[in-house]
């Protein structure tokens, strides 16, 4: 018999849909169902994913469908008697996968994003209305006081106090902005909510404007996010429809509307002046505060910036209380938070825990651990603001002060996990690089300073470290700190800083021995082959692009130093293991 | 140079100078890139005076001043693809396409570039191609997807 109660539901993120989603779908739909979308789960590794669902229950969680899974499902749902279980979640991945603590992610990879009903079949829009038709302001911005809720893009500074000071400002017209310019390397759940859940960040937004007093919204959204983009439209689109934007919102005589506009790619965009001057239609150019946003924000008028995971906590904690939300966490971080694990990490993708957890709890009980099972080396917390915490504090406990006492900062909640074979030379001198393109060089310390760095950086994984070397990083570090205007500078050496605070060792093989700890910046290691281990079956000879390798077959095969460019391509090759790198 | 395709962007944004990001944003929809006549009619026509639309322009990652293949291909170069290899990925497209960073190949099809992060970082090493995102890559892996685009043409 032909089940056709079940809802077949696809994960359709951007990560689903690169991992092969949109071919599940279309073969579902070929063989005569109506499969319906969700966006990420957060569990990228297991994608595509593929759920049914009878009614709101969850029956079933297939990972890793490719066209032969969906057959294989396709045959399960006409029959009920043939066995799906060879493609079902395992337990380990459902217990990390469903165990979570859920708020900002809560509707993310179960209801359709392109669907406003299935987001108000979950409470959805119930926030907004009781705030609008029967809440005040004042009472808004308590609860959210209550919460604890803290910006969730970087600075952790307090939400509500942000709300209160524009609300005080003086002016009429005010403008709340949602800040989605996601520019942080290896950070990535402002795509995922939008994707998946945009509906959560309206509402926040409407809420948010309803407390501040505005009438103007605007997401400014990456132009990278062109799928985040597609699916904000239709849920703006959605909500207009439904009279939650517009005019006289739930015949409240409250305005509130929102419009997107698409960032042109500039990480310093992130820093609330520089938003605020891309806005107007300039380069995106931090400029001193005071006068804050607040008073004086996109077109000279009290203006208010919340990240995306900020606006996505609002509804739940309106709906539950701010003290449900306070419940979670530690005395000085409440509530729960995103992380973005990628690198290394055997499980890459989105989790929320509750602040309070510890890096080894996300990064083993959650992410699975090291990939290869390599050993933990070290996790690099906020992006090129933060800092590289050790593997040795992995008991650290996630919350703003804690992670500021390592050097790292909580960020906007990437954490990109390296193992032994990542050298810390080369990853302050990769975050420097990125540091110094981004600048946006209005201040001179930032401009060069940062160019100084790189190129000792440079120097150094190239086999030319001095003596004095780690002093002058050490000196520029601070000048750039204390010369610059914004977080992006005053932050830039924060890479170099924690490397060098925790890994001194690596810099000073570097610069003395001209050794590479991890074996990856090329100029200072050199490919040999053992004369012991080598057969002479010639392979790694064929493979080698640059003809640095001799040797007849069945005789030890050697490799001209001169001519090597350290590509890898013979390690990779040999099957017997014969070659080693030095 | 046909300026007539910009005319709806531009009429729409009137005189408002914090629609040009907006404005230059079509404007390389339209023509895949922003020719210095093209900045030059927008400064005229928006009463902005062409050195700020030239700096507007060049601070912006987005943003080209030189013709780009009909196949952009976007090298991830964030934190989750330096430490999985997406360096290795770039010297085997630059090798493939036989063409520098930014340099358009000879048949028109493929520009490539690297940029900071996609925001795709549990694919790491990443990459998109126009819209579509491809993950996982590896120096052969790569080579295999932009021989099939090439096919593709």
């Amino acid at each position: 018999m032909r089940n056709e109660e079940l809802k077949i539901v696809v994960g359709r993120g951007s990560c689903g849909n690169a991992a092969g989603a949109g071919r599940v779908f279309d073969f579902f739909t070929e063989a005569g169902f109506v499969p319906t979308i969700a966006g990420c789960i957060g569990a990228c590794y297991l994608e595509p994913i593929v759920e049914l669902y009878d009614g709101a229950r969850r029956v079933a969680t297939y990972v890793r469908v490719d066209l032969e899974a969906a057959a294989e499902i396709v045959k399960y749902l006409e029959n009920q008697n043939s066995s799906d279980d060879e493609y079902k979640i395992s337990e380990a991945d459902a217990a990390i996968l469903f165990g979570q603590t859920r708020i900002a992610l809560a509707n993310c990879g179960i209801i359709n994003p392109e669907e406003i009903e299935e987001y108000i079949a979950r409470g959805g829009y119930e926030a907004a209305k009781a705030a609008i038709i029967s809440g005040t302001a004042e009472e808004i911005i308590e609860e959210i006081k209550v919460s604890g809720l803290a910006g969730r893009g970087g600075a952790g500074f307090p939400t509500w106090f942000k709300w209160q000071a524009c609300r005080n400002s003086p002016g009429g017209e005010k403008y709340i902005i949602c800040n989605a310019d996601e520019g942080d390397p290896g950070a990535f759940m402002d795509r995922a909510i939008i994707e998946g859940d945009p509906h959560a960040v309206i509402e926040g937004m409407i809420i948010g404007a309803f407390a501040i007093g505005s009438a103007h919204g605007i997401v400014y959204v990456r132009a990278e996010y062109p799928l985040a983009i597609h699916r904000l439209n239709i849920a703006l689109e959605q909500a207009r429809q439904k009279g939650f934007l517009g005019a006289n919102i739930f015949n409240s005589g409250f305005n509130f509307d929102i419009r997107i506009k698409a960032g042109a790619g500039a990480f310093v965009c992130g820093e609330e002046t520089a938003l605020i001057a891309s806005l107007e239609g300039e380069r995106g150019m931090p400029r001193l505060k005071p006068p804050f946003p607040a008073q004086k924000g996109y077109k000279g008028k009290p203006s208010n910036i919340n990240n995306v995971e900020t606006f996505a906590n609002v509804p739940w904690i309106c709906r539950n209380g701010g003290a449900a939300f306070a419940a979670y966490g530690t005395e000085n971080s409440r509530g729960t938070k995103v992380f973005a694990l990628a690198g290394k990490v055997k499980n890459g993708g989105l989790v929320e825990v509750p602040m309070g957890a510890t890096l080894n709890h996300v990064i083993f009980d959650l992410g699975g651990g090291i990939k290869s099972d390599k050993a933990f080396k070290a996790v690099q917390m906020g992006g090129p603001s933060g800092g590289c915490i050790p593997a040795s504090l992995g008991e650290t406990v996630i919350d703003y002060k804690s992670l500021a006492a390592t050097g790292a900062i909580m960020g906007s909640g990437g954490m990109v996990v390296m193992d032994e074979d990542t050298c810390m030379v080369d990853l302050a001198r990769f975050f420097l690089d990125f540091t110094c393109k981004e600048s946006c060089g209005k201040c001179t310390h930032c401009r060069i300073g940062t160019k100084r760095m790189l190129e000792i950086l440079e120097r150094i994984c190239a086999g030319g470290g001095r003596d004095g070397d780690i002093e002058t990083l050490e000196e520029l570090a601070e000048s750039i700190r204390e010369g610059s205007l914004c977080a992006l500078g005053q932050t830039a050496p924060n890479p170099v800083l924690t490397t060098l605070k925790y890994f001194r060792d690596e810099y000073e093989n570097h610069i003395v021995h001209k050794k590479c700890n991890a074996k990856s910046c090329r100029p200072l290691i050199t490919y040999d082959i053992i004369a012991e281990k080598c057969v002479g079956c010639g392979l790694c000879l064929r493979n080698c692009p640059v003809w640095a390798i001799s040797g007849e077959i069945r005789d030890i095969h050697i490799i001209w130093q001169n001519d090597c460019t350290k590509c890898g391509r013979c390690v990779a090759s040999c099957p017997f293991h014969a070659i080693i790198v030095q | 140079m046909d300026f007539q395709a910009l005319e709806p962007a531009l009429l729409a944004a009137g005189q408002d100078s914090g629609a040009l990001i907006g404005v230059l944003q079509q404007a390389q929809e339209i023509y895949g890139y922003l020719p210095i006549e093209i900045l030059e009619y927008i400064a005229e026509r928006m009463e902005i005076a062409p050195a700020k639309v030239l700096g507007v322009t060049t601070f912006y990652a987005q943003f080209r001043t030189r013709p780009v293949g009909k196949n952009l291909v976007m090298l991830c170069q964030g934190t989750a693809c330096h430490v999985t290899g997406s360096s290795a990925v770039a010297e085997a497209v630059g090798e493939f396409l036989g063409v520098a960073e930014d340099d358009m190949t000879e048949d028109g099809l493929f520009t490539y570039t690297n940029v900071a992060c996609l925001g795709c970082c549990s694919l790491a090493p990443a990459m998109m191609v126009g819209d579509r995102v491809f993950g996982e890559l590896t120096a052969d892996k790569v080579v295999e997807i932009l021989e099939e685009i090439k096919n593709e043409e």
